[in-house]
């Protein structure tokens, strides 16, 4: 703790947050093995499903050493995972880092160009309802973004596809991505899950912004800069929002992390290939190596996310760049 | 008899032209009533063409998927090795027969031990190999070999031995005579490849060449500029997407990103139907939903328990409500319409609350409580068939408690382990693979664990019974022992749904499998 009070203190605290992760991950790994081994069957009947009899079973769990005990096989992954290796999927035999690595690199296309639209908006419309609190605007802004959250996002989807897909036919209902498209055809096919997943995360963050900003404008220096005469949209955006900033912050990173992690529903919809589908086939098919580092990838999501928000919170802010 | 089939072999084969098969069957004073589907796609109708892509939205893709044709268990993989990338020693025509593939003929021995297969001359793996009897061999091995993690162990294991005759020679020598034996070697995990290599990489002899592949997602296929079937192929490209989502694949069909889809949802497809440019397609094939009792577990070792439940259910209204009318009723037994010896002088059972009552009381288990147990995994709509079985045996003074199971694990936690249970089967093309797999004693997956000493006995005897008259009595007398002795009740057969844009051609689909037979990307076409 007293690293903190030098200059250095953000490099220090991002060590000693990188560290408590590392820790983090390392639980997270042992849960989500433990969870695995704990569900009913294993990947050998999965697979098979209906047509699995007793030799082939037999025959597929020696093959994938499913017959060593559960201890001796976490300590076989974690040992190749510290050195890089993520295993081999047990279900197709594939390097995971190839099944991973071009679905991650598709989620977060969806979630950067989400935010990047979902974002600004969200801001600016926070701004401006509590710029004109209380009016007719505001109410209408909250009801309408208070109303797309509250609606399951699998409802908002259909509801765009019944609109822009069926009834107008303007963009595909399936966002079917492929190497042989470029950038322009991806956004193009992806504008639907985009346009279904800002509805979504629009909400918390306006609000969030509108309620921090709300909070500060009853600060006194917002009274004093009011009696200065300066004009009401300059206190709220130069003198208001630069405080309210922290807040803000935290709930976007909150929900950049939704974005990643949290699209799965939207991926089945438009049948987009993204992580979320990897991940739930892997759990129903208890491919231990696939689950464990999609559910790596999502906890180092988190944490990383949350560390941004933490270190941009106190370089937003003085206050808590030299606590006392 | 033997005459007109030759003939009809030629004609199929391309060795005579349909003007000379007439001519040769009026000169031997045949009369030959020809099944269109002898004939060559392009005879039956006006101008299938060549070219374009086929885009293809089909569910059951997962992303633990492989090409290995052990290991085929859902849609997706099954259309795309089966019904693109692969072919058979034998293939099932649209009335449900088999016809030569990679074979060109085959003969048996009376007592159908023994199979003497000729091989196509002539035909190349997609790495341009030429394909002859070791590869044949080769593949059906890697069903048989120790080890082995291939679902289709079960109908290679009564082969007791291959042999290479010459290079397009094969005999096989069976364990018991099986009269059938043409009908395993056209199932869809028998695919030929390449001897001493992966099978699970994807060559074969098929219609098209695989260029990508990733699994759950997407496939994509270019046509086989050297495929041995000049009738067939008609797409240049063939691109498979999975998608699980019925709604999403409806979506895709009705705006034009895919062109085929399969599975269509029950409770809109009436609204579907009514589109323009869009073709629904039914297909009545083997596949069924059935309530499973343990026969060798009490209640249900008592024969009058199960025909209490029998007769507890009301057939007509499980398909009515539960398949929307895209069914038929079940009669107790597995055999559908659409296989050869469908004993449809059995009287169909009806449903019967007095007779329930009646042979519970004989039980002795008036007023007891059967807990069924039943999960959508089972079969969509399964828990809502088991509540709608709940009221209707109630009528019937029967106490039905349907226990909603977890979706996931079903197959291995309840299926074969609870006393009663809701299953679904694909079915079998043949009476012998339906009985052989889920009826005989032992087999691994008798779910009913039943064993009936004359029902055992007429199936090995009529496994080998080459005369048709003969075995058409005995499938008929199993399907009446399973019927009121057996013990699955049998409600519903379950028709296949799937839509196409009117772009697609199509001659009379095979019943089979879905799609054609799985073989839509093979034998669909662009009618422009």
């Amino acid at each position: 703790m007293m690293q903190l009070h030098k200059p250095n203190s953000i490099a220090a605290l991002v060590v000693k947050r990188i560290g408590l992760g590392v820790v983090t991950l390392l639980v997270i790994s042992l849960l989500i093995f433990a969870g695995v081994e704990a569900l009913p069957g294993d990947l050998a009947q999965a697979v098979l499903g209906h047509s699995a009899t007793p030799e082939t079973v037999a025959a597929f769990r020696k093959e994938l050493k499913l017959d060593l005990p559960a201890h001796e096989r976490y300590v076989a992954w974690l040992g190749a995972f510290v050195k890089g290796d993520f295993g081999n999927s047990l279900a197709n035999r594939r390097p995971v880092a190839e099944l991973i690595g071009w679905r991650f690199a598709n989620t977060i296309f969806l979630a950067a160009a989400t935010a990047l639209i979902a974002v600004p908006v969200a801001v600016v419309l926070g701004i401006l309802a509590a710029l004109y609190r209380n009016t007719l605007f505001d109410r209408l802004i909250s009801m309408a973004t208070l109303s797309t959250i509250s609606f399951p996002e699998f409802f908002v989807a259909y509801i765009l596809i019944a609109l822009l897909s069926v009834q107008m036919a303007v963009f595909p209902s399936i966002a079917n991505v492929n190497a042989q498209m470029n950038l322009w055809q991806k956004f193009y096919a992806i504008f639907l899950p985009c346009l279904t997943l800002a509805l979504v995360v629009i909400a918390h963050m306006m609000r969030q912004t509108r309620a921090a900003i709300i909070n500060i404008l009853s600060s006194p220096f917002i009274e004093m800069a009011n009696l200065k005469g300066l004009r009401r949209l300059r206190v709220v955006v130069q003198h208001a929002f630069p405080n309210a900033l922290s807040p803000v912050i935290n709930v976007i990173a909150l929900n950049l992390a939704y974005l990643v992690v949290g699209v799965v529903i939207v991926e089945v919809v438009f049948v987009y290939p993204g992580l979320g589908q990897l991940l739930v086939d892997s759990v129903s098919k208890r491919d231990i190596p696939v689950v464990q580092a999609s559910g790596l990838i999502f906890a180092a999501t988190y944490v990383l996310l949350n560390l941004l928000a933490d270190v941009l919170s106190i370089v937003s802010n003085p206050r808590l760049r030299n606590p006392r | 008899m033997s005459r007109l089939k030759k003939l009809e072999r030629m004609l199929t084969q391309g060795r005579i032209s349909r003007r000379e098969f007439i001519a040769y069957a009026s000169a031997v004073g045949l009369t030959a009533t020809l099944a269109p589907a002898w004939l060559p796609t392009n005879v039956r109708a006006a101008g299938p063409k060549r070219g374009g892509r086929l885009r293809m939205g089909l569910n059951g893709g997962a992303t633990s998927d492989n090409l290995d044709p052990g290991i085929q268990l859902a849609v997706m993989p099954q259309v795309l090795v089966y019904g693109a990338l692969a072919n058979c020693l034998v293939e099932i025509d649209a009335d449900g027969r088999p016809i030569p593939e990679l074979a060109e003929s085959w003969e048996s021995t009376p007592d159908a031990k023994k199979w003497i297969f000729k091989l196509r001359k002539g035909v190349a793996f997609h790495d341009g190999k030429s394909m002859d009897a070791d590869d044949v061999i080769y593949s059906i091995n890697w069903h048989r070999k120790t080890g082995t993690k291939s679902a289709a162990k079960a109908l290679v294991e009564s082969i007791l031995s291959m042999k290479k005759e010459d290079k397009y020679t094969l005999v096989f020598e069976m364990e018991n005579g099986n009269a059938d034996f043409p009908y395993t070697l056209s199932d869809y995990h028998l695919v030929v490849g390449p001897k001493d290599t992966d099978l699970a990489k994807g060559v074969f002899t098929g219609a098209y060449v695989i260029k990508d592949f990733e699994p759950g997602v997407r496939a994509f296929a270019t046509r086989n500029p050297n495929y041995f079937k000049s009738d067939r192929a008609w797409f240049d490209e063939v691109e498979i997407l999975g998608i699980n989502d019925v709604n999403a694949r409806t979506n895709a069909l009705k705006t034009g990103q895919i062109d085929i889809m399969n599975r269509c949802d029950l409770k809109t497809v009436h609204l579907f139907k009514r589109m323009r440019g869009i073709q629904v397609m039914r297909q009545d094939g083997f596949k069924h939903f059935t309530f499973a009792m343990r026969t060798d577990t009490p209640p249900f070792n008592n024969n009058d328990v199960r025909l209490a439940l029998k007769y507890a259910i009301d057939r007509e209204q499980m398909v009515k409500t539960i398949l929307r009318g895209y069914g038929r009723v079940g009669n107790d037994h597995p055999i559908s319409v659409a296989n050869r010896y469908h004993a449809g002088h059995l009287p169909q059972r009806q449903y019967d609350p007095d007779k329930a009552g009646f042979h519970l009381k004989k039980a002795g288990l008036a007023g007891a409580t059967f807990k069924l147990h039943a999960a959508e995994a089972a079969f969509k709509g399964a828990v809502d068939a088991g509540v709608l079985f709940r009221e209707q045996a109630a009528k019937a003074g029967i106490t039905v408690d349907v226990v909603r199971e977890p979706n996931d694990g079903y197959w291995s936690n309840v299926w074969k382990k609870k006393p009663w249970c809701a299953v679904y089967w694909g079915g079998r093309a043949t009476e012998d693979m339906m009985f052989s797999t889920a009826y005989a004693k032992g087999a691994a997956w008798n779910d009913t664990f039943w064993n009936h000493a004359r029902f055992n006995e007429l199936l090995v005897t009529a496994r080998a019974e080459l005369d048709e008259t003969r075995r058409r009595a005995m499938y008929g007398e199993m399907q009446q022992i399973v019927r009121d002795e057996g013990g699955v009740v049998v409600p519903m057969f379950s028709a296949d749904l799937a839509a196409a844009s009117d772009k697609i051609g199509h001659a009379k689909p095979a019943a089979n499998w879905e799609l054609d037979g799985f073989r839509a990307p093979e034998r669909w076409w662009f009618k422009s």
